[in-house]
């Protein structure tokens, strides 16, 4: 019973966390445009032109 | 006077595009918006941006411009926002940038547009959030009582738990319910009840009985219902609100439409570039080769091959010259001309057509949707229903009070409609999703019921049955070496009769000394030998009125004739047969002549046409159709059929479409094939069909679920239950129409 006395009061922040957490994506707009972040995530403009994970590993002559 | 040749654009594929390009971008100056820290933001409306590679060609594109800070594209609305501080930018040359990339972008009027900010939206997420807290968080104490009833839990846990409860559903159903309560609100300041005031009394009545359980240490407790009610209620108002974005977006982008600017000539020769709304009657526009007419006017100096197309819906153009006339929308194709405006933009063809279609969504508004049909019955019965069962027991069965009201208000609680608040948004939101995945963007939830009742469709010809672009049908009866050279001078026109030989052969040279002889054609000199491609008469040729030609001579060579038609749109027998099977009656109306209207609707399979309508003799048609107690379906894609679009019982237009008729339709399909009105069609039909079996359902549940609530027998755990599985019941019916297409097997 006495385990009770906390264990809601977590429960019920850890939900409050929750829902300010949403919020704040509401208010940051992260829903005006959810074709465009569906579509954002796979494009490549965030990588350097010659790093290895735009062009993939350096090929190399190795058949062992 | 020589035509100015411009540096052809690279289209999206990396091909080069036959388009004469740049100079002609409008200047959206006008409408850039300065705040006070000298930042300066213009808004666009982008056409054609369609996917993730588009996105970044946009942003990356218009970043590289030199001085631009913010290019971002909102791929769900079309609207691009960009923002610079550097004085020197010239805001042409981000339309110009946009151009050669290959998308149109015409620019929002910043004192007309609506705010960026989708506040309605955001504030029923809002709700939704907080009820979804609250239900899940009260749902977590509530079963640990229920579980607890056999005696398990004692008197003080329990209202200990009650408590905490109230602490949470007081301000989460305060705070979340106030999209019903207002709306309740609202309807019964005007003297009528609308579905939201049920819910509304349901769930203050619901937590006020709650908490006069709580504190009188009573056994039952509706704190879960309240929330859980408002959750799902709430879901289903935001799928709604989802639906109808799209056509919001379409009104917006029909003020964008409106948003242009025009060259004024002022008295001592300058010219002044300002936005077409200060435009009146009396001054003098500049209109340069590749702009539209911002307002009616007359010609006063020049003469020029104008596209009526927008306007009439023929792609031929007609030459007009001083003392003519041009309406707003015409585009300008071969020569400078000078024009006095006659009207304002508010009296020009484009806002009498916005007025018409505004008109027509009105009517459309009015259209009362199946949901609000069965609200409209429901009201009424559900609160009679917890009055008797209140009295019932005060008076019959000699309860008191207490027991009494929380009997009515268990009666109000499980005939609440949740899942009738979820029966129609969630069909049309798996609808418009399904049709989405064939190509075909729907405006509004309630344009799948009445597309689905359609009796009779009428199609417009140009455009709409056929692609509306030139073809050259006789290609292979010329001498390849001719068509060449024919060529060779058509790349440089603009003329859409030149455009289809330059397609047909492909890129090559171009003439030399070219001259664009306005309302003849085109001359110039091909390996030193003069050549001229143009109208029959001025080659020395008799003209067929019949078939759309154009001749071509080389030096003294006898001349070649070139004939084209318009190409039509694929798997149209096809659609048509599927109509006829079903009884539905078809009808093309156009405004070109008889001959070709009739050819087409033959080749189409149709067998009613009307040639020569003009837009008020298509409403005519329309009227007059639905007089006779037939639903009539528009498909059109002219500025003309935009009113018939309009005022129709739902319409289609193609992408190819003018603005304003995509904006005033209720589906547009893209692709060439005209069997998406079909599909359309399909889809509205088992959409309807579900609505109509979730709503059955709905009322059987409350059905059964009543007699249980008026005899006393439902706790919170029964109403939480109920409650939960309709909903369920309800979204999995509609989860059915997202299935692969059927052909005929689906009920």
């Amino acid at each position: 019973m006495t385990a009770l006395l906390y264990l809601i009061p977590i429960a019920l922040f850890m939900g409050g966390v929750g829902l300010l957490a949403f919020v704040w994506t509401v208010r940051a707009g992260q829903y005006d445009d959810l074709d465009g972040a569906a579509q954002r995530i796979l494009s490549d403009d965030d990588l350097e032109e010659g790093s290895e994970r735009a062009n993939g590993p350096a090929k190399t002559a190795d058949y062992q | 006077m020589t035509a100015s040749l411009d540096i052809a654009a690279l289209d999206e594929k990396g091909g080069v595009s036959l388009e004469l390009a740049s100079s002609t971008a409008p200047d959206p100056s006008p409408f850039v918006r300065a705040s006070g820290d000298g930042e300066q933001t213009l808004l666009l409306n982008v056409k054609g941006a369609h996917c993730g590679g588009c996105i970044s060609k946009i942003e990356k594109g218009l970043l590289a411009i030199p001085g631009v800070e913010v290019a971002r594209l909102n791929l769900s609305t079309g609207r691009l926002t960009v923002r610079w501080r550097d004085e020197s930018l010239n805001p042409k040359s981000i339309v110009e940038k946009l151009t050669a990339l290959g998308f149109d972008a015409s620019a929002f009027d910043p004192d007309v547009a609506l705010q960026e900010q989708d506040t309605e939206g955001r504030f029923l997420l809002r709700c939704m959030a907080v009820a979804g807290f609250a239900a899940a968080n009260i749902m977590l104490l509530s079963v640990s009582i229920w579980a607890g009833h056999d005696g398990e839990m004692g008197p003080a846990t329990r209202a200990m738990l009650h408590w905490i409860s109230a602490l949470i559903a007081i301000p989460a159903a305060l705070f979340a319910g106030r999209p019903f309560f207002r709306s309740a609100f609202r309807a019964l300041k005007n003297g009528h009840a609308n579905m939201d005031v049920p819910i509304s009394l349901a769930v203050i009545l619901a937590l006020g009985l709650s908490i006069y359980e709580t504190l009188n240490h009573g056994r039952d407790a509706y704190f879960d219902a309240a929330v859980m009610l408002l959750f799902f209620l709430l879901i289903g108002r935001f799928l709604d609100y989802r639906l109808r974005g799209k056509a919001r977006a379409s009104a917006q982008k029909l003020l964008s439409l409106q948003a242009t600017s025009a060259n004024r000539l002022l008295s001592d020769g300058s010219v002044e570039l300002v936005s077409a709304r200060l435009i009146v009657p009396g001054d003098r526009i500049l209109l340069q080769p590749g702009d539209r007419a911002p307002v009616n006017g007359r010609i006063v100096e020049g003469g020029s091959d104008i596209d009526f197309s927008l306007v009439t819906g023929e792609s031929a153009p007609v030459f007009k010259e001083a003392g003519d006339h041009v309406y707003a929308g015409v585009l300008n194709l071969s020569s400078q001309l000078v024009f006095e405006a006659e009207a304002t933009t508010d009296d020009s063809l484009i806002a009498d057509l916005t007025r018409l279609i505004e008109a027509g969504e009105q009517g459309k508004s009015r259209y009362v949707k199946l949901a609000d049909k069965a609200a409209a019955l429901y009201v009424p019965v559900v609160h009679t229903l917890a009055l008797a069962t209140f009295l019932g027991w005060f008076f019959i069965g000699d309860a008191g009070m207490r027991t009494s009201l929380m009997t009515a208000v268990a009666v109000l609680i499980i005939t609440c409609p949740c899942a009738l608040g979820l029966a129609a948004p969630a069909v049309q939101i798996v609808a418009t999703g399904r049709l989405f995945r064939e190509g075909i963007l729907v405006k509004s939830g309630d344009a799948l019921e009445r597309l689905a009742q359609a009796d009779a469709f009428i199609f417009d010809k140009t455009g709409t049955l056929t692609l509306g672009a030139f073809r050259l049908i006789n290609g292979n009866e010329t001498p390849q070496y001719m068509l060449r050279k024919a060529a060779m001078l058509a790349r440089a026109s603009r003329h859409p009769l030149a455009r289809a030989i330059a397609e047909e052969v492909g890129i090559g040279p171009v003439a030399k000394n070219i001259a664009e002889i306005p309302g003849s054609g085109i001359e110039g000199e091909i390996e030193g030998v003069k050549a001229r491609l143009g109208r029959a008469e001025w080659i020395g040729q008799a003209s067929d009125a019949e078939t759309t030609e154009t001749w071509f001579q080389l030096g003294d060579a006898p001349p070649v004739r070139f004939c084209f038609e318009d190409v039509m749109r694929n798997d149209i027998e096809d659609t048509i047969h599927k109509f006829d099977k079903v009884g539905i009656e078809t009808m093309v109306l156009s405004g070109d002549k008889p001959a070709p209207t009739r050819r087409i609707a033959a080749a189409s399979g149709i067998r009613n046409w009307r040639a020569e309508q003009s837009p008020e003799d298509k409403i005519e048609n329309l009227r007059r159709l639905t007089a006779a107690s037939k639903n009539t379906i528009m498909v059109g894609d002219g500025l003309n059929d935009a009113p018939s679009l309009a005022a129709a019982h739902a319409s289609l237009s193609p992408g190819s479409a003018a603005d304003a008729s995509q904006a005033a339709a209720d589906f547009v399909f893209t692709g060439d094939s005209l069997a998406s009105v079909h599909t359309a069609y399909d889809v509205s039909k088992k959409a309807r069909r579900r609505m109509m079996e979730n709503f059955a359902f709905a009322a059987f549940y409350n059905m059964c679920a009543i007699p249980l609530a008026v005899m006393g027998f439902v706790t919170p755990l029964i109403a939480a239950l109920a409650m939960s599985g309709s909903s369920i019941i309800v979204t999995l019916n509609a989860l059915r129409l997202a299935g692969p297409a059927s052909e005929g097997t689906d009920p």
